[in-house]
């Protein structure tokens, strides 16, 4: 589905990716951990095509299709989605109006007619009830005042209406309660199936509880210097980064972070 | 130097035609006044950054009586009604005269009377209109103003008695329609009326441009309106007319505790200049100025605004909001006179712009003078660009980066539309907003 290729990307002159290999297949869950600063985010920003970071090397495919040649808007269409780590507040445009406006923009890319009114609040109520989500939020501008936690669940609530190939959730359980979590790893497992894949970019172990993941890899000064599967998500949790940092920094010319991951 | 000798002729001509009305005296004393002033150039303090004296290199045809007028048809005139038309109070001035056979006054008369100035001279009105007709010549001390004063001719006078319904529920809409008719000529139009809103008189009044031809036109518009005590006006003004130069005056004369709230639209136009004044003269007075302008091409747009607190414990909300995209350029100019009397005045203002183009721009600037102690006056405003991450935010949901604009620019206009209290006239410009910047719902 998503095969990434020596991705270097840079802002400003700062080079923040130095190479950056993962391929993702449908049906699998990935987790990316990494300590703060490490790229993770500049790499969702990348995928969901943010100019703001300049591609200087490398390919990205998504369904065989080149990546970096599609505008934000089509990598959505072709079903990629991106919770935000920090989702932007828009005052005068509603919650409602914005989903809407983005499933019909979707549909209408695939070629089909626009959800009608009924249709469309009956698909929103039942998305809704699967994240618990309050319904005095739809009337209120895009997460103009909303808790941390509501702009988290309001990700996870268009990640529902708007059913993507593949999601990508950066952070997407920081600074919720543990009653939150479990309602937002509810939501991505009822999307899971064997034609989606998801992308996990977290720093918590306890994320990875209730969303197992098929393969764990750690994101370092713009590489990804390790993979393994869930274990190695216990790993860090136990000994933290350092173990990582030392390895890394004895294996300065093994820059092929393949050569590292193995065990 | 420009030549206006032109003027002067026609000004001879309408003195002559006119000897012994009421208002000759007026017009002479204004026409003094506009031959010592001129049209003001960039070093006048007011008009530092617009240009009208450009607009004067043309010479124009005025129409000074309305028999003149004609041919204009039905399908162009209902192309430019409001919403709601057919059971508003509508008014149609042609180059600047009032054409009554295309009017209809539908309220009856103890609710609304429209008589021509002169009439209203000759009639019991006579005192009132003697009172407030030029109260803005005070406010307005330039050659422009002075220019259409020297015109006053067979402007509209609007008594709006006490309401007599519900209380709530507002008198039939008052549209005013000013046409342009540039088929043949260049063409000056000085429109002039005065609504006089008697106390405890509700009135929503929508004054909207029309040009018809393609050669030049220049309007040199002023409307006043004294607001009694416990009267209630709404006002708007809808100015959507692709190369319409204007000058265009609102003079809000509140002469007792009485509310205001007038909303000023604009959308296209060649050079224009707002003037938009609040006299606070009665104590207690709540008033509330918004406007818009949404402008592209070479448009430029001049909103001025003058509240003028004379009373203790009058209350004003302004806010303006702009956006500029291409070659657009905006003033906003807003000043808040407190005078020594009034002590506890709450004024508060605020202007925001969104410039799209590296070519637009804006002057803004807020004057206060205040005289008195106790008040309370805030100001600010801001210029910004388009939020890059909520443009980003919209695409990476699969909104098209033309359609995220429009929403996004449609959201900064929001506070403003949500003003324009009637619901058909809100959606029938929001529907010319959505146009403008291509949304399809
Ligand atoms: N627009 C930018 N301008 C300058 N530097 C940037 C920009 N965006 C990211 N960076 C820098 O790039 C590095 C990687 O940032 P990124 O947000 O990708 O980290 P992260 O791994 O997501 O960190 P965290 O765990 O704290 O979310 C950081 O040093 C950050 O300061
Ligand atoms: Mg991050």
């Amino acid at each position: 589905m998503l095969l990434i290729q020596d991705i270097h990307a840079e802002t400003d002159g700062k080079k923040i990716l130095k190479g950056v290999n993962l391929e993702i297949k449908a049906g699998e869950v990935h987790a990316i951990m990494g300590p703060n600063g490490s790229g993770k985010s500049t790499l969702a920003l990348v995928l969901a095509g943010r100019e703001e970071y300049e591609v200087t090397q490398g390919r990205i495919t998504f369904f065989g299709k080149n990546l970096l040649e599609l505008s934000p808007e089509d990598r959505a269409h072709e079903g990629m989605f991106l919770a935000f780590q920090y989702p932007v507040e828009i005052p005068g445009v509603s919650t409602t109006q914005f989903i809407k406006t983005a499933v019909n923009e979707n549909r209408k890319y695939h070629g089909e007619a626009p959800l009608d009114a009924v249709a469309f609040l009956k698909l929103m109520k039942e998305k809704m009830r699967l994240v618990d989500m309050d319904q005095s939020l739809l009337t209120r501008s895009m997460n103009e005042g909303f808790s941390g936690g509501e702009k988290k669940r309001n990700e996870i609530f268009q990640m529902a209406m708007l059913e993507p190939s593949l999601a990508i959730l950066d952070e997407t359980d920081s600074g919720l309660d543990i009653d939150a979590l479990r309602i937002v790893a509810k939501g991505v497992n009822t999307l899971r199936n064997e034609n989606r894949a998801i992308l996990l970019i977290t720093h918590y172990q306890r994320l990875l509880e209730y969303i197992v993941p098929d393969f764990v890899h750690v994101l370092y000064n713009g590489q990804i210097v390790r993979s393994g599967t869930k274990d190695l998500a216990l790993e860090l949790e136990e000994k933290g980064y350092d173990f990582i940092r030392e390895e890394s920094e004895s294996s300065v010319s093994a820059t092929q972070p393949e050569n590292i991951s193995k065990t | 130097m420009i030549d206006l000798s032109y003027i002067q002729k026609r000004f001879d001509q309408l003195q002559a035609s006119h000897p012994n009305d009421e208002l000759a005296s007026l017009r002479t004393e204004a026409f003094n006044r506009f031959t010592r002033l001129g049209i003001p150039g960039l070093r006048h303090e007011e008009w530092k950054y617009t240009n009208v004296s450009n607009l004067f290199n043309n010479e124009y045809q005025q129409a000074l009586s309305a028999s003149a007028l004609s041919g204009i048809d039905q399908s162009f005139l209902d192309s430019i009604r409001l919403p709601g038309s057919t059971d508003a109070d509508e008014l149609f001035f042609v180059n600047g005269r009032f054409i009554s056979s295309l009017s209809s006054i539908r309220s009856s008369n103890d609710e609304l009377i429209v008589i021509s100035l002169p009439e209203a001279l000759k009639s019991d009105f006579a005192a009132i209109v003697k009172q407030h007709l030029g109260h803005s010549n005070r406010y307005l001390e330039d050659g422009i103003h002075a220019l259409n004063t020297s015109f006053i001719n067979d402007g509209v006078f609007i008594y709006v008695h006490p309401h007599l319904k519900q209380p709530g529920d507002l008198n039939r809409p008052l549209y005013f329609y000013h046409i342009s008719d540039v088929r043949d000529n260049h063409i000056l139009s000085q429109p002039r009326n005065l609504i006089f809103a008697a106390g405890g008189s509700r009135i929503q009044i929508t004054e909207t441009f029309a040009t018809i031809g393609t050669m030049d036109n220049l309007s040199n518009q002023v409307l006043e309106v004294v607001v009694n005590k416990d009267a209630y006006v709404e006002y708007y003004k809808i100015q959507n007319t692709v190369n319409a130069n204007q000058i265009s005056t609102t003079h809000f004369h509140q002469t007792g505790k009485s509310y205001v709230h007038a909303l000023s639209l604009t959308l296209n136009g060649g050079t224009i200049r707002n003037n938009t004044n609040l006299i606070l003269d009665g104590e207690g007075c709540d008033s509330h100025l918004y406007g818009l302008y949404l402008i592209n091409g070479r448009t430029h747009v001049d909103n001025h605004t003058l509240v003028d607190n004379r009373q203790p414990n009058c209350y004003s909300k302004e806010l303006y909001k702009g956006i500029m995209d291409e070659y657009a350029t905006g003033v906003f100019n807003g000043k808040i006179k407190v005078e020594r009397l009034a002590q506890k005045t709450n004024a508060y203002q605020s202007n925001k712009n969104i410039l799209l183009s590296d070519h637009a721009s804006i002057n803004t600037k807020p004057q206060l003078e205040i005289f008195a102690d106790d008040v309370k006056c805030s100001h600010g405003c801001t210029v910004g660009t388009l939020d890059e991450n909520a443009m980003f935010y919209l695409q990476a949901r699969g909104i098209p980066q033309q359609n995220a604009k429009a929403l996004l620019l449609k959201a900064f206009a929001m506070d403003i539309l949500v003003q324009i209290k009637p619901d058909r006239l809100r959606n029938y410009v929001e529907q010319l907003i959505s146009d403008r910047l291509l949304i399809n719902e």
